[in-house]
């Protein structure tokens, strides 16, 4: 019991939480864009990928870290745009692009790494983005260490959150935008086309989704490993049905689940010799499905979501 | 869809996608036409790499069916990855000196064990989802990941070979539970007649039996379904059973028929590779034996050529990715075809 | 901008400009072989109120799609004169620009965010993406101003989920009159009010028109096009069939150029009730999102009677359907149906009870679009031995029952293994009907059974429907529609705000007023 008070007192334990909540924030936000527009985007997991692959891979050649940031983002509007061409115009089965997408966009990205990279034993690393040390604030007590060590990158998908609740609550845009994720007759009797702002949601999402890889690439790690995602972008998946798709509860949501995870990191070095290390590692997975069964009977989802809409037929 | 288009697409989808992997060939350097002359060497080439094909092939319709049968319920299972790897333990766990027979007796056992193993694993995703309204998708997905490390504790602890030498993995399955080989000195086994007879047995059970009406009927449209008197519930529950069991019983073949002992790297995406089987044969239990002949060629060939050509055997994945992709465009381009002749609106 | 009348101040007293605010000249629509709209000719003139008439299919919402930029015409074009009385043509197939020269239209399917507020519904697009906080204050007194001179009143900060259609119905006006229409096109806009609603509905546009506004004027029910139309015009098989000034209009002609004959209404015999066939006693169901509730709700279905429940959409009849069809338990309350006590009704239960179904959602509910006719019309009846040996289906034995019902209930399909998709929502309901008559239920439940059918089809349904009870089934009409319920049934119930009540009287004004609550209790 001591042992676990002393883990929740730690600064270390809470900069860690921010630190793994960080590219899951980026995978709800973007999950979240999608899905209030309508569209389901399985392609996330390999769009995380994709994402981590391009970033990486640019500051390898030699661009600085925030051109590479941007090259992720646009990988992930790339793929974002083909996965809402088959879904928006098309209206193909969101579930079967999707899952088309990732496996297209995680081939992809590894047959390029591999091919970029054909023999070398240990990956090539790359400078990361190192912790912004604001002055001063750094030097504050418990939240100095919690929040002025993080990175960049984490300060971006903070500020993210609040750009993406401003835009879905107090912009004619995202009045737009949860609208067309509940009846596209209704932004389409307006004169609003349907089609342009499903596809930019997807579009827009999907490179948030990208900038989640990104992160493990440019941030957590310095540099690209296969199966470095890891079901993370299933996990935010899971974790927007939690946040019943609203940007701050999203945040939470990422939050309690970075929680979870550096506990568990943390109880792993305690009870290692008691219980397999393995039981640690599902833990995640766990935690998402129950955090889904908790909320799934009166998930509220959005009334259009897998619906596709074309245009003069109801 | 009409008949001609259901065969056609695909075909269409699959040459697209072969065509299209020009461009990452280009990339990666390697000679163009050489390299397709090389892919299918690397299958056709002789009787070796043909039962290869085959062999390759074999997960390949389990879990094709695997999906094709949920996805004609309109259940998500994505968790066939996950359900191969609960039946080749329940296969290990059984077959590699549990108890011992005659073959005749061993054989149907294990299959029997994975299959089970498989249905129960995707039992779960789909009580969360009758019970408690929870998405399957996200569910069968996540426990795939909770299953492989399930699977990597187990090869780690009850289940290790204390001959392995040390390494993760599983005793070898006893002679009399093995598959026997159907073509001499060749890897092919008996696991893809039982696939071939599978996917038979699942296309007559949906398209002549009750239960197959049930199923396509909540497939289509769960409401009208529920409202005509059928067991929603219950008939997703069956699916799941049935769809599980499939998945399951492509861990027993791969572990009992190839490779005799169970590792954390039984298959390489068979599960997912599946869904792309199911999707190219439009959801057609004999379909799915064309599907996923084509899907193991593209693995065969394209891992032939990558050795040869020093290409990333990564394309094979991206080869397979892409017939997906075009096959959903495919797909687009017959229902407008259907929809502009037989729905003049209002 | 903020002027309170739709489109510029045109009082009675301003002299009225040349020629039609509106000219649809040669409009043609071709949908495959289908000649959905053949070269018609529209005019609207300011200040008036054109009536639309036709049955289903006849081309009246192609017409209104082609106006509306929904559709691309094959042929025609669209002149609107604007304020100033300069002619301009509209763009084919250009949604924008029929907003843009100011029509607006009530569409018979609400087109509402049930996820937004009242004001984010009807600023939906008025903004630009990114506009200020401070322009929805402007909005919002604008929007004040506006029901007070319309008297369209409503709140706006109330999410539309919470609405009743009614109100709906007002909001879908109100959006129309913040972009300042000047031509307003209402489709069915009365299907789902009650006649005081509608009475009231009319009074509102009859005020806006005399300030100006012009209406297209969709609808079914002729008495209210005689009563709120100043011209009306008929449409058959997408050509015009005539137009003429509705005070020289009467049911009979406009009948017979709707349909090209007299119309023949629905010959009915009073019926015999005898025994009591289906007893609902005090059921009481509690309100959700899915449906609305009952209270202590009470009703006895005789065989051989046709027992009508009259009612506004959205009243509870839809869960009392849902609780006689099996698929909803009610909180509290007894359900005997033939003298016993059913605990759980349950879909299976109710089909083998003999309770045979027709629903609401015909396409939702009814039928499984992808499967063939055959198997629907097999569907409800998986167990019997006639479909079924063993689990194993008789396919042989399936096919000539289909082909037999087919041509019994004359639904015109390419054969009993077309898919189902493919037929016309009449013959879908036929469909659903010989699948229902040929079990020979003792109670038949008909939600909405003729809702969408044109004339000619929703007589045959009635018809059967009568057959039936003469035969001695016990029939429980819902419908909406009063017309249908006066013309069939035997007994009447009146349903408001999850209540039943009897009514003897088959006086309009005396249901009317129960269907608003004015005197159920």
């Amino acid at each position: 019991m001591i042992d676990i008070l002393q883990i929740f007192l730690s600064e270390s334990f809470w900069a860690a939480s921010l630190r793994i909540a960080s590219p899951l924030i980026f995978g709800v936000l973007g999950a979240l864009l999608c899905e209030r527009a309508g569209v389901l985007n399985l392609g996330i997991e390999g769009i995380f990928v994709v994402g981590a692959m391009t970033g990486w891979m640019t500051v390898w050649l030699g661009a600085p870290l925030p051109v590479g940031v941007l090259a992720a983002a646009f990988s992930g509007a790339l793929f974002g745009f083909l996965h809402s061409v088959l879904t928006v115009p098309l209206g193909l089965s969101q579930h079967v692009s999707g899952l088309g997408i990732t496996l297209f966009a995680s081939s992809l990205a590894s047959f390029t790494y591999r091919t970029a990279l054909p023999q070398v034993s240990s990956p090539p690393r790359i400078e990361p983005f190192r912790s912004l040390d604001v002055p001063i604030l750094t030097d504050l007590p418990f939240f100095g260490p919690v929040l002025f060590q993080q990175t960049a990158l984490t300060w971006l998908a903070l500020i993210l959150v609040c750009v993406v609740w401003w835009i879905m609550d107090r912009t004619p845009l995202g009045v737009a935008l949860k609208a067309v994720g509940d009846n596209p007759e209704a932004v389409n009797a307006q004169g609003l086309s349907v089609i342009r702002l499903r596809m930019g949601a997807v579009v827009v999402g999907s490179s948030l989704m990208a900038l989640g890889g990104a992160f493990l690439t440019m941030s957590a790690f310095d540099a690209f490993f296969f199966g470095m995602v890891n079901g993370r972008g299933w996990i935010c998946i899971a974790l927007v049905i939690f946040a019943s798709w609203q940007p701050g509860k999203a945040l939470i949501g990422a939050l309690l689940f970075g929680m979870f995870d550096a506990l568990q990191v943390r109880l792993q070095t305690e009870a290692g010799a008691l219980v397999p290390p393995q039981v640690f590692l599902m833990m995640p997975f766990i935690l998402s499905i129950i955090a889904l069964v908790i909320v799934a009977r009166r998930a509220d989802y959005p009334r259009a979501l897998l619906t596709p809409w074309f245009k003069g037929q109801r | 869809m009409r008949p001609w288009s259901a065969i056609l697409i695909p075909v269409v989808a699959g040459l697209a996608a072969l065509l299209l992997s020009a461009i990452p060939l280009a990339f990666a350097g390697a000679p163009i036409l050489p390299a397709y002359a090389q892919m299918v060497a690397g299958v056709f080439g002789s009787v070796f790499t043909a039962t290869e094909t085959l062999t390759r092939a074999t997960p390949l319709i389990f879990t094709g069916l695997a999906a094709a049968i949920a996805f004609r319920a309109r259940f998500w299972n994505i968790g066939g990855e996950g359900q191969l790897y609960l039946g080749a333990l329940a296969a290990v766990w059984v077959g590699t000196g549990m108890i011992d027979g005659p073959p005749i007796l061993m054989i149907p056992l294990v299959l029997a064990a994975g299959a089970v193993a498989g249905a129960v694993g995707l039992l779960g995703p789909a009580l969360l989802k009758t019970r408690f309204g929870a998405d399957e998708v996200v569910t069968s997905l996540l426990l795939n990941f909770i299953i492989l490390i399930f699977v990597q504790m187990m090869l780690e602890g009850p289940f290790k070979d204390p001959m392995g030498l040390g390494w993760p993995q599983s005793e070898p399955i006893l002679d009399s539970a093995a598959l026997p080989a159907l073509v001499d000195r060749m890897r092919l086994h008996a696991g893809f007649l039982i696939g071939i007879a599978a996917a038979f047995v699942a296309h007559a059970v949906l398209a002549y039996t009750v239960w197959g009406f049930r199923a396509r009927a909540v497939g289509d449209n769960a409401t009208a379904a529920r409202h005509a008197g059928i067991g929603v519930r219950r008939t997703i529950l069956g699916v799941a059973i049935a769809s599980g069991a499939c998945a399951g019983l492509a861990g027993v073949s791969e572990v009992a028929g190839l490779k005799g002992y169970l590792t954390s790297d039984l298959s390489p995406g068979f599960g997912y590779a599946g869904i792309v089987v199911a999707m190219l044969a439009g959801l057609s239990p004999i379909g799915v034996i064309a599907a996923s002949l084509f899907v193991a060629s593209v693995f065969v060939g394209a891992d032939s050529m990558s050795r040869a050509m020093g290409v990333s055997s990564f394309l094979a994945d991206l080869i397979v990715s892409m017939s997906l992709i075009c096959m959903l465009v495919g797909g687009f381009f017959a229902r407008f075809r259907l929809r502009l002749r037989a729905a003049p609106a209002p | 901008m903020t002027s309170l009348a739709p489109g510029p101040p045109v009082g009675p007293g301003t002299p009225a400009m040349p020629g039609p605010i509106l000219a649809m000249r040669g409009m043609t629509k071709r949908f495959g072989p289908l000649l959905a709209a053949d070269s018609i000719d529209l005019d609207l003139n300011q200040g008036e109120v054109l009536a639309l008439l036709g049955e289903n299919g006849a081309g009246k919402t192609t017409l209104m799609n082609m106006l509306f930029g929904e559709y691309t015409p094959d042929a025609g074009e669209v002149r609107i004169r604007d304020p100033s009385g300069n002619e301009e043509v509209l763009p084919p197939g250009q949604p924008q620009a029929a907003i843009a020269a100011r029509i607006g239209m009530v569409h018979q399917h609400f087109t509402l965010a049930e996820n937004l507020t009242v004001l984010d519904n009807i600023l939906l697009g008025t903004e630009p993406p990114f506009s200020s906080r401070r322009s929805r204050r402007r909005a919002r007194a604008r929007l004040h101003r506006l029901m007070e001179a319309s008297g369209l009143n409503a709140s706006l900060d109330v999410r539309i989920r919470e609405l009743s259609v009614g109100e709906r119905q007002r909001i879908e006006i109100l959006k129309a009159l913040y972009r300042e229409a000047r031509i307003l096109v209402l489709d069915e806009p009365t299907a789902v009010l009650t006649p005081q609603e509608a009475d009231s509905l009319f009074g509102a546009v009859r005020e806006l028109v005399r300030e100006g506004l012009s209406v297209i004027f969709i609808s079914h029910k002729l008495r209210e096009v005689l009563a709120f139309s100043d011209r009306i015009m008929v449409l058959r098989h997408g050509r015009r069939m005539g137009e003429m000034p509705t005070s020289e209009a009467d049911v009979g002609k406009i009948v017979r150029m709707m349909v090209g004959e007299e119309h023949a209404g629905v010959d009915r015999s009073p019926g015999e009730p005898s025994a009591p066939a289906l007893v609902l006693e005090k059921v009481s169901v509690p309100s959700s999102r899915a449906q609305r509730a009952l209270f202590e709700v009470s009703l006895t279905i005789h065989e051989a009677e046709i027992l009508g429940i009259a009612g506004v959409a959205g009243n509870g009849q839809s869960t009392l359907a849902q609780i006689i069809s099996g698929l909803l338990q009610p909180g509290e309350g007894s359900i005997s149906i033939g003298g016993k006590n059913v605990r759980r009704l349950t879909p299976a239960r109710a089909l083998r009870e003999g309770i045979g179904r027709i629903p609401e959602d015909r396409y939702q509910d009814g039928i499984v679009a992808d499967m063939s006719v055959a198997e629907n019309i097999v569907i409800e009846r998986l167990d019997s031995p006639e479909i079924q040996r063993r689990g194993i289906l008789r396919r042989a034995a399936i096919a000539t029952h289909a082909e037999f019902l087919i041509d019994a209930h004359d639904i015109r399909c390419p054969g009993p293994h077309a898919r189902t998709a493919l037929l016309s929502g009449g013959n879908i309901q036929k469909l659903i009907l010989a699948r229902v008559l040929e079990a020979q239920p003792g109670i038949i439940l008909a939600n909405q059974p003729t809702r969408g059918l044109d004339v000619r089809a929703a007589g045959e349904v009635s018809r059967r429907l009568i057959a039936a009870r003469d035969r001695g089934a016990g029939v429980l009409l819902i419908s909406e529609d009063l017309d249908e319920v006066l013309a069939l049934s035997d007994r009447i119930l009146v349903m408001q705000g999850g209540r039943i009540a009897e009514t003897k009287s088959r006086d309009r004004a005396v249901i009317g007023a129960m269907m608003t609550g004015g005197s159920v209790g």
